[in-house]
């Protein structure tokens, strides 16, 4: 049974966004509960496999080098999203200059430049040990600024009177309860790993889509406020889909199963014939493009096909790929027609023009159909190798719209007086479409913290 | 050593890691796998060795256990590197030592001791006596030298003969002078037990409270090993050339030594034995703790032993707390190739390797 069920601010969720909310605002002096719909062991949400986050900086200093400044950060944001909220891309950018400090003094423990083998980036620092790691100390700040957290804990539905949210049910321990609170904070994350609800935004085919985040992201508290009222945006039948080694888990797989390497083989379907320009976009995000073209692939379904020397060139991956000393024998262990597939790698190698023979990455094979527009190597130095491509959804463009005290906007009315979101449930306000590396923990620990002051100061405090 | 399902455990976890890296801020094991797509057995066991057991990995592992992927380095590489002392132990059959580790070395305590009460000259071993050349009226100080050498000698060379084969299997391509230039960065990284603390932020011993006082035991223990290594160095220096004989004054330098010593290696040994109990063991390889412990305790037992004679020796139970004191010394010389503390040499060649790759690696880097 809860000993308590009132407090100024109710903080939904647990991952970066609560963690920062919550802390923001005992920090202000509000009494503050956190629920979380995980146990403890799978607490930190889907932050626990986030890596580095996105930060304006005007100098360099141990984590980052050089300069980024509020206005690029915008502007890059502007880039792949234009038609996000750009007063909160504004926003954004100018409170991730102080997020670093923000943190440490928190006790996260961010990676010093030079350390361990990540490459710096100018626009991006890293957490020491990752997600977890940094959850985990968020957890143990929030404990002793003396914030009750209770693990197991859905947010199920929210009652109303006016523009007020005046409780909140909950489950726990088995039984619904009602929670109430001057403030609520909802940083729950989206529904990405809503079986049910992935099918409304993308049919059928959302079977086959691997949740690469936690479970827990079941969308059921972002349902509810939608039901009463709350002003949706982007749409749920977009999101950030990468292709990811089939063999990983349904959900849960994380950051190690998505495949980098695909611009030095080739991928094809299950007739074994190619269906896309694997060169075509080899900056670091190119695996974001092939979410989409394999939601398109019959079966959802495609093997990428190396061969020794692209192996070598290939960052590490997850499992070991499957190998084999010839195409036929490779193509029965990933049950292709080994004729077909010998075809294919044949005309491939055929249409090869080795442009200059020192820069193998401007090698093309221009005369195929659909061409391949860089890093054209030839598949031909055995054992050969493969790995089974399935497509691997990350989050959904898709939350409820806020207004810049992020409070959560209303259909034809004024938005919720006392309702706040922060994190990924909003995300998609500044980012409606596409990605930025580090963006996702910007926008939770950025809105998070802004929530959280926003949330104590609406509470009296 | 050879394959068997520990290595292949070690080796799936390495492969996720290698793909992951999000721990490499914390020791050289992650900078080590960096862009790997195969691991030789010779690999795996360098990095098990590579590894310090902080276990900070294991916390901030979002796919550890009850994760599908099940990743728990610490205790995989724990496993291998137990696996490596054993099979890397020349002769052969002495790797069987690490199989039932605490037993063989309570065994070789206890035969050590009654060793040496069998050599004692039983008239001496209850009645007090003191002044000039007491101890030696009790254990004859020929057999006390000679045994503690012979000994020592035995140990050393069976240790060297296993960190040999260690090495011929790790051995890093690289000229003798890239080993060489390599050497001071392998050493420093040895003495300071750089990577005995996850990064900064010291040994995942629990989740959410990483604690330095691991490697500061760690030191202590080492420390007071040294100064009492220091002191029967002088001991036997007073002896040889001076013609002065023990029990030496309370103010002189080998009781100063051997005191602080002592009082060092009871402070960093019981220090080392609390972390232990309080440490959550799932990142653990469970069946190495009794050999772990077996091992402090003797370490606890010399230095309480040594300390114990400093303090009663003018007494009765000098005859005793002696015979005692050299058989837990004798105790600790014999299990040097066949006890935890094989892991200082495996460590330290790993670490070489490590250094050697580094420069290796930063040349590269350097040149394109
Ligand atoms: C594999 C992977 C790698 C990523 N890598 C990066 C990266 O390197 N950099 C980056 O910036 N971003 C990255 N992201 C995105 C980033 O993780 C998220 O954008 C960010 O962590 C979202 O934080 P959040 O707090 O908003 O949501 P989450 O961290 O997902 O937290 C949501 C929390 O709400 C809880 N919850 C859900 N429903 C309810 C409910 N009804 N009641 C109560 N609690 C509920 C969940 O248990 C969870 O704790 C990655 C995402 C994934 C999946
Ligand atoms: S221990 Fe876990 S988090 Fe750390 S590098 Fe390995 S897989 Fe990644
Ligand atoms: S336990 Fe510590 S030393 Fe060992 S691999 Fe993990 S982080 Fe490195």
């Amino acid at each position: 049974m809860i000993a308590r069920q009132d407090c100024d601010v109710l903080v939904i969720g647990g991952g970066c966004a609560a963690l920062c909310a919550a802390i923001a605002a005992r920090q202000r002096g509000a009494d503050v509960l956190m629920i979380d719909h995980a146990p403890f062991t799978w607490r930190g949400g889907n932050t626990r496999h986030a890596r580095n986050f996105r930060i304006a900086h005007d100098e360099a200093d141990d984590y980052v080098p050089g300069r980024y400044p509020a206005a690029a950060f915008a502007a890059d944001l502007a880039r792949v999203a234009p038609d996000g909220d750009a007063a909160l891309a504004a926003l954004l950018a100018q409170h991730s200059l102080t997020l670093t400090n923000w943190l440490r003094a928190q006790s996260v423990r961010l990676q010093r430049r030079g350390r361990g083998v990540m490459p710096w980036s100018q626009r991006t620092a890293f957490f020491a040990g990752g997600g977890k790691a940094a959850m985990d100390t968020l957890y143990a700040t929030a404990r002793r600024l003396g914030i009750p957290i209770l693990h197991d804990t859905e947010a199920c539905g929210i009652e109303c009177a006016g523009d007020r949210v005046t409780a909140v049910e909950v489950a726990h321990q088995g039984a619904m309860v009602k929670l109430r609170a001057a403030s609520v904070i909802a940083c729950c994350g989206g529904h990405q790993a809503n079986r049910d609800w992935l099918r409304e935004g993308f049919g059928a085919a959302a079977d086959a889509i691997a949740v690469r985040g936690m479970g827990y992201a079941q969308g059921r508290l972002l349902r509810a406020l939608i039901n009463a009222g709350a002003v949706t945006v982007g749409d749920p039948g977009r999101g950030h889909i990468v292709a990811v080694d089939a063999r990983g888990p349904a959900v849960d797989g994380g950051i190690v199963t998505r495949l980098e390497c695909i611009p030095y083989g080739i991928v094809v379907d299950c007739d074994a014939q190619r269906f896309a320009d694997e060169g075509g976009d080899t900056a670091r995000t190119h695996y974001a493009r092939w979410g989409e073209r394999l939601l398109a692939a019959p079966g959802q379904h495609a093997t990428l096909i190396l061969d020794r020397s692209a192996l070598a060139r290939a960052a590490s991956t997850a499992f070991a790929p499957l190998r084999a000393p010839t195409i036929e024998a490779l193509a029965e262990l990933i049950d292709l027609d080994g004729a077909a597939l010998r075809k294919t790698v044949d005309r491939y190698n055929a249409a090869i023009v080795p442009a200059d023979p020192n820069a193998p990455e401007s090698w093309r094979a221009m005369a195929l159909l659909p061409p391949k527009s860089a890093q054209a190597l030839p598949i031909s130095t055995p054992p050969f190798a493969a790995f089974p491509l399935q497509p691997g959804i990350t989050f959904t463009h898709y939350g409820v719209a806020v207004d810049g005290s992020l409070r959560v906007r209303r259909d034809n009315a004024p938005p919720f007086a006392n309702l706040f979101a922060a994190g990924m449930i909003m995300a998609a306000n500044v980012l409606p479409r596409g990605y930025l590396a580090g963006l996702g923990v910007t926008i939770s620990a950025v809105f998070g913290r802004l929530a959280g002051e926003e949330a104590a100061r609406h509470a009296g405090r | 050593m050879q394959a068997d399902d520990a290595t292949e455990e070690a080796e799936r976890a390495l492969r996720l890691c290698s793909a992951c890296m999000f721990c490499d801020d914390y020791c050289a094991v992650f900078p080590a796998i960096a862009g790997k797509h195969d691991y030789s057995l010779a690999d795996v066991s360098y990095l098990a060795n590579l590894c310090h057991n902080c276990r900070g990995c294991y916390h901030a592992c979002q796919y550890a256990p009850p994760h599908a992927f099940a990743v728990n380095l610490p205790q995989a590489l724990a496993r291998v590197r137990s696996r490596s002392y054993a099979g890397f132990a020349r002769p052969r059959w002495l790797g069987r030592a690490f199989a039932h580790n605490a037993t063989i070395v309570a065994l070789v305590s206890a035969l050590c001791v009654l060793a040496v009460l069998l050599v004692a000259d039983p008239a001496t071993l209850l009645s007090a006596s003191s002044g000039e050349g007491a101890f030696y009226r009790v254990v004859p100080r020929e057999i006390m030298v000679g045994g503690a050498l012979a000994a020592l000698a035995l140990s050393l060379t069976t240790l060297a003969l296993g960190v040999a084969a260690f090495w011929r299997a790790i051995a890093p391509d690289g000229s003798r002078a890239a080993l060489l230039r390599a050497l001071p960065r392998a050493l420093a990284d040895a003495v300071t037990l750089r990577y005995l603390g996850g990064g900064d932020g010291g040994c995942g011993d629990r989740i959410e409270a990483p604690s330095r006082l691991r490697r500061l035991y760690h030191h202590l223990m080492v420390g007071g090993l040294a100064l009492s290594f220091a002191a029967t160095a002088v001991g036997a220096y007073y002896h040889r050339w001076l013609g002065w004989e023990a029990p030496y004054p309370l103010l002189s330098l080998p009781v100063g030594l051997g005191a602080v010593g002592g009082v060092l290696m009871l402070l960093g040994a019981s220090g080392l034995i609390m972390q232990k109990i309080r440490a959550n063991c799932t990142p653990s390889a469970t069946e190495t703790l009794p050999g772990d412990y077996a091992l402090l305790v003797l370490i606890i037992g010399n230095a309480a032993s040594g300390l114990a004679l400093l303090a009663w020796r003018s007494t009765a139970a000098m005859g005793l707390l002696l015979t005692l004191h050299l058989g837990l010394v004798l105790a600790l010389f014999l299990l040097l190739p066949v006890s935890k503390l094989v892991h200082a040499p495996f460590r330290f060649a790993a670490l070489w390797r490590a250094a050697v790759e580094r420069d290796q690696c930063g040349s590269r880097h350097r040149q394109d």
